[in-house]
């Protein structure tokens, strides 16, 4: 179990628990919070769950797979910390992560 | 006017094998997409990646499985409509009048929407300015190249189509091409093209890059690049074009009152018919309780909501369920001669 924070772009902060082996993509979809529309599902095939991640975690984070930064070329306004959020599976040491959530995803 | 029983809105996986459905329970059909090929996200998201869960399927790719369902409907000769969306629908009496944005019209006794996660559209860049630009001087796509003859051209992305464009228009105009990062998701020969091309100055390449801002009256004159670093260069040029892929929107679905909830189509699980009698829907566009975004989830929806739409094309008959290993007219209708 991990606590998760979504810092989304209306200036709002969602806390949430996410349990382990879920990402946190689905950590956000299942507890509702807005602008993560994840249209693939999880495939990496569209890059509409992409997120801001906050500096002090992007070396904590596992390595971009093949594939992630591809899909991230796509992305509505990519930076260098941007992630995908179904490629970050959750686990006890990503507890007190903080994203943001861009404005929108297309 | 295309007068037909049943309208699918959607050639992806669900809405093809749908039509087969229909076609064994002697029902007609016209399938309609956005794209301007059969295949849905099968065949735009993944036409090479491997997919191991289709039943009795140990392993396809996208594009097989789109093949192998084009040649299971042969039999039936569906009329395809694509690059067409649809835009209105409209009840009168028992049958639906529905529209295109080419302005093709359908009269047919139900519609199924297996419209995936929505029709494909070019994902557009983020800058607000770009939008008055949008078909004069900013282009996401590429209908007619000569316009681009012994112009300066920007063009933005990474992926195949803004280096196979780059590679192109470099014979007849002046390109840079600009990149948020130094890897490409463009196969490795294209990109190796691009990269002589910019060593022999017949192409300026920036990467690190991405859009600032445009300026222009009417037409774009200028944009400005930012690079990672922070540093803004401006490049005069005549047109700017964007390839970042294609993005999903439901469009003109969410104006027919049905009941829309995160961007999907609440169902029945009996046969997969809407809020609205005679509107079914399937595939990923569906919500229910339970449901899985697998194509074999879109197969079962496809069969039900196939029988679903016969009371509606033929109300004066019954509609006796067969196996097309035993059934004469199943057969006769996939013209199987024995």
């Amino acid at each position: 179990m991990a606590k998760i924070t979504y810092h989304t772009h209306d200036n709002k902060t969602h806390t949430v628990d996410v349990q382990n082996g879920l990402t946190v993509m689905e950590g956000a979809i299942q507890n509702d919070i807005p602008g993560i529309d994840a249209d693939c599902g999880g495939g990496m095939a569209c890059a509409t769950c992409h997120v801001y991640v906050n500096e002090e975690w992007l070396n904590k984070l596992s390595t971009k797979e093949d594939g992630e930064e591809d899909m991230l070329d796509m992305a509505f306004e990519p930076k260098n910390n941007s992630r995908l959020s179904c490629q970050l599976i959750v686990s006890d040491e990503l507890d007190g992560l903080e994203v943001n959530i861009p404005s929108k995803q297309g | 006017m295309n007068k037909t029983d049943v309208l699918i809105i959607g050639a992806g996986p669900t809405g093809l094998f749908c039509a087969h459905q229909l076609g064994i329970i002697g029902l007609n059909c016209e399938i309609v997409d956005n794209l301007d090929k059969a295949g849905g996200q099968c065949i735009e998201l993944y036409p090479d990646k491997p997919i191991y869960d289709i039943p009795a399927v140990p392993e396809c790719t996208g594009e097989e499985l789109t093949n192998n369902l084009l040649q299971q409907i042969k039999p039936f000769n569906i009329k395809f409509h694509l690059n067409e969306r649809i835009e209105e629908i409209k009840k009168e009496e028992n049958r639906w009048h529905v529209k295109s944005s080419g302005g093709v019209e359908f009269d047919v006794a139900a519609i199924v929407i297996a419209g995936g996660v929505g029709s494909f559209e070019p994902r557009k860049f983020p800058l607000k300015d770009c939008e008055k630009f949008e078909g004069n001087s900013l282009f996401y796509s590429i209908k007619d190249k000569s316009l681009f003859k012994d112009k300066t051209i920007s063009i933005f992305g990474g992926g195949d189509s803004a280096l196979d464009w780059a590679i192109e228009l470099s014979n007849t105009s002046k390109v840079n091409l600009i990149h948020r990062r130094d890897g490409f998701s463009g196969v490795d020969a294209s990109v190796q093209k691009v990269k002589e091309l910019n060593d022999q100055g017949k192409l300026n390449l920036f990467t690190k890059y991405q859009i600032d801002s445009v300026t222009g009256y009417k037409n774009i004159e200028s944009v400005k690049i930012k690079h990672d670093e922070g540093e803004i260069k401006e490049i005069k040029c005549d047109y700017v074009l964007g390839f970042f892929g294609l993005i999903m929107q439901l469009g003109p679905i969410l104006d027919w009152g049905l009941n829309i909830n995160k961007k999907t189509v609440q169902v029945n699980t009996e046969n997969f018919e809407t809020n609205i009698n005679g509107i079914f829907a399937i595939g990923d566009i569906c919500s229910y309780p339970g449901k899985l975004k697998l194509i074999l989830s879109g197969f079962h929806e496809g069969a039900l909501a196939a029988r679903g739409c016969f009371k509606y094309a033929k109300p004066d008959e019954k509609l006796r369920f067969e196996f097309t290993t035993t059934s004469k007219a199943a057969q006769e209708r996939l013209g199987i001669k024995k």
